[in-house]
């Protein structure tokens, strides 16, 4: 009579079968793990950035242990970064001494070091190319990109310089930013800080940035940005080792950066100028990049003396929401067990419709 | 009350011992001291991603790895039984990375990590009971932001909740909360007893078991001590009322316990039976001994 001990052999029954559609068709060749970091690096590195690990490899077992659901990998890496012994925290990366491989700037035709497009959609046609399909014939292109990145190394993009003007918004040193907090620290449930603001965009989900951002555009916001630069490539990380007291340089990690530029048209404190909107993350994502700086220059209504009153302003309803894994566990949690709640609303609809049924004033007690 | 050493890495397990690692656990440990301090006060900690989804448990997940020693034996229940889905996982984990006996003997667990019910048995002072919270602040769905409803509970200006209540009777006629039914702990902070029935509500009060609440996503434990008054809200001319049921369990005959309906595949009488699987089978047998 008692459902006894039946759900841990169908929980493991499940295991089973999840196995074998996560291979598939026995008679098609498995994928490994260099594969997929090596030929589906976009969603590597979109797992990379959501999940909070920089580690490529690790990343693309993720994609393949979730059958590319690149929402579940990132959970897989979060999971893995929190048993990670956190040593320390590195010096903030100068995406000005990136070495690129792509960079352009939308603002001006002109900018010292030149637009390099560098490998990007952007001027690809949208058709499907069926030579994709075969195995083969790209060989004399593999070591192309090798060269270009080293030629153009170490372009700080200097906007004043650009303008010839102070009519950009002057940055902030990195290090004005408080802490090293990052989005499981207990802080960061109240931030306000826009350094860690921006850690926890970063993080976010492109898919759920990308439509926030996009309302911003469309009318439910009112920022209107341009693309001071956007940049990707290679930027070396860097760790002060406390015993030595010296700076090390412990490896390259691939970065897109964006700057973006909104007309500020002045308060009482401040001149109209152009504001700036930040974005950064792990490797190339610039749907993401562009997104996050548009969202950051939203949120960033207060300083600018802006009305709050779109969503993508308020960041107590971006930032938690942003965050892919939290909503998908939340959202999926509907898939637990609620008979106690089930049970629960129906004693309480029964109770009101019974009243209901009598046609009782609020106030009046029930008939017999 | 003693605290118990961290235990270290188990080589055999090829992770820490209850998966998080000493310095987590200690973090975790502080805020739990501090919970136990301050009973209903939700205490900021560092909350760590684990193995499962954020919205699963990820609190009292991480509450019950840092309490975890060699010599508990843990139960895991989930809607008041130990065969759901999610409990059987839970328990699989702690299984794995820690070793410790499971049971399903409420009597016989130290350690009871349960999400939305609390046990039919009456729990003793060596248990703790842990309980999975999604939302540990019992103003959210009226006052979204946290900065205000930190403010609100350093005042004790809890008079919006009795308004809340109070429209609830005057609009329908009742307070038509079903579960997480807000609680004053101790006389002083008001606190969200997470989503288990109003009818496990008195279990809180006056309890011989430490309850330690874990909000892993919102990033905030609380306590309530063994043996603090808690008092669900209720006016002097409405009182607090939990669920009861006319019929009885249709497996064990009992009258006195949370109910769930099952369904019955055609349109025959609706019969109920236990929430709380174990109690309804150790009450079944005593009724057959009997």
């Amino acid at each position: 009579m008692y459902l006894k001990n039946s759900g841990e052999d169908a929980i493991k029954a499940s295991h089973r079968l999840l196995a074998a559609k996560r291979r598939g068709d026995l008679q098609v060749p498995e994928l490994s793990v260099d594969q997929i970091e090596q030929q589906m690096s976009l969603a590597v590195d979109r797992v990379m950035v959501e999940g909070g690990l920089y580690d490529r490899t690790l990343a693309a077992l993720a994609i393949k242990q979730s059958q590319g659901d690149v929402v579940e990998a990132a959970s897989l890496m979060r999971a893995t970064r929190a048993t990670l012994e956190r040593f320390g925290a590195s010096e903030p990366v100068d995406p000005g001494r990136m070495t690129v491989q792509r960079r352009i700037s939308t603002t001006h035709k002109d900018i010292p070091g030149g637009q390099i497009l560098g490998p990007t959609y952007d001027y690809t046609h949208r058709l499907l190319d069926f030579d994709t399909a075969v195995p083969e014939g790209l060989e004399d292109v593999a070591d192309e990109l090798a060269p270009l990145s080293e030629a153009s190394s170490d372009l700080s993009l200097d906007v004043h310089a650009l303008t010839g003007s102070d009519f950009v918004e002057v940055e902030r040193d990195e290090r004005d930013f408080s802490g090293d907090a990052d989005h499981t620290d207990a802080k960061s449930r109240r931030s306000s800080d826009r350094g860690e603001r921006l850690r926890r965009l970063a993080s976010g989900d492109e898919g759920f940035l990308l439509g926030v951002a996009y309302s911003s555009m469309r009318g439910y916001g009112n920022t209107k940005g341009l693309v001071g630069e956007i940049r990707y490539g290679d930027v070396m990380v860097e760790f002060t080792v406390p015993e030595l007291g010296i700076v090390v340089g412990v490896g390259d990690i691939e970065l897109t950066e964006c700057q973006t530029l909104h007309p500020f048209f002045g308060s009482r404190d401040k001149a109209p100028e152009f504001s700036r909107g930040y974005g950064l993350t792990f490797g190339q994502a610039e749907r993401k990049a562009i997104s996050m700086a548009v969202v950051d220059r939203a949120l960033r209504g207060e300083e600018f003396e802006e009305e709050v009153k779109y969503p993508v302003q308020d960041e107590a309803f971006v930032l938690p929401h942003a965050d892919s894994v939290s909503s998908s566990g939340v959202v999926q949690v509907l898939k637990l067990a609620h008979y106690v709640h089930f049970q629960g609303h129906l004693q309480e609809l029964e109770a009101l419709r019974a009243r209901h049924k009598q046609n009782l004033a609020p106030g009046e007690e029930m008939k017999e | 009350m003693t605290i118990d050493p961290i235990p270290p890495f188990v080589e055999d397990v090829g992770t820490n011992f209850a998966y998080l690692d000493p310095q987590t656990k200690r973090s975790i440990r502080r805020a739990i001291l501090k919970a136990v301090a301050i009973p209903g006060y939700q205490v900021p900690f560092d909350s760590r991603e684990m193995p499962m989804p954020p919205g699963w448990g990820t609190g009292g997940l991480q509450v019950t790895a840092s309490l975890l020693t060699p010599d508990d034996t843990l139960k895991v229940i989930d809607q008041g039984t130990d065969d759901a889905t999610n409990a059987i996982t839970i328990r699989a984990f702690f299984s794995k990375v820690s070793g410790v006996p499971m049971t399903e003997r409420t009597e016989s667990a130290t350690i009871i990590q349960t999400r939305h019910r609390i046990p039919e048995t009456p729990l003793n002072e060596n248990q703790i009971l842990v309980l999975q919270v999604p939302q540990p602040e019992p103003f959210r769905r009226l006052i979204p932001s946290e900065k205000e409803t930190r403010k609100i509970h350093a005042l004790g200006n809890y008079g919006l909740m009795s308004v809340m209540l109070y429209e609830n009777i005057a609009r329908l006629g009742r307070v038509a909360i079903a579960y997480d039914y807000p609680v004053r702990v101790h006389d002083r902070y008001l606190a969200s007893p997470s989503p288990i029935p109003t009818f496990d509500n008195p279990k809180l009060d006056n309890s011989p078991a430490l309850a330690i609440f874990g909000a892993g996503r919102e990033k905030r434990i609380y306590a309530i001590p063994p043996f603090t008054k808690v008092r669900s809200l209720e006016f002097d001319d409405y009182t607090f009322t939990t669920q009861s049921w006319e019929a009885r369990c249709s497996l064990c005959g009992s009258s006195h316990t949370y109910l769930e309906q099952i369904g019955q595949g055609d349109k025959g009488s609706t019969r109920y039976v236990c929430s709380d699987t174990y109690y309804c089978k150790s009450h079944a047998h005593a009724d057959e001994q009997r």
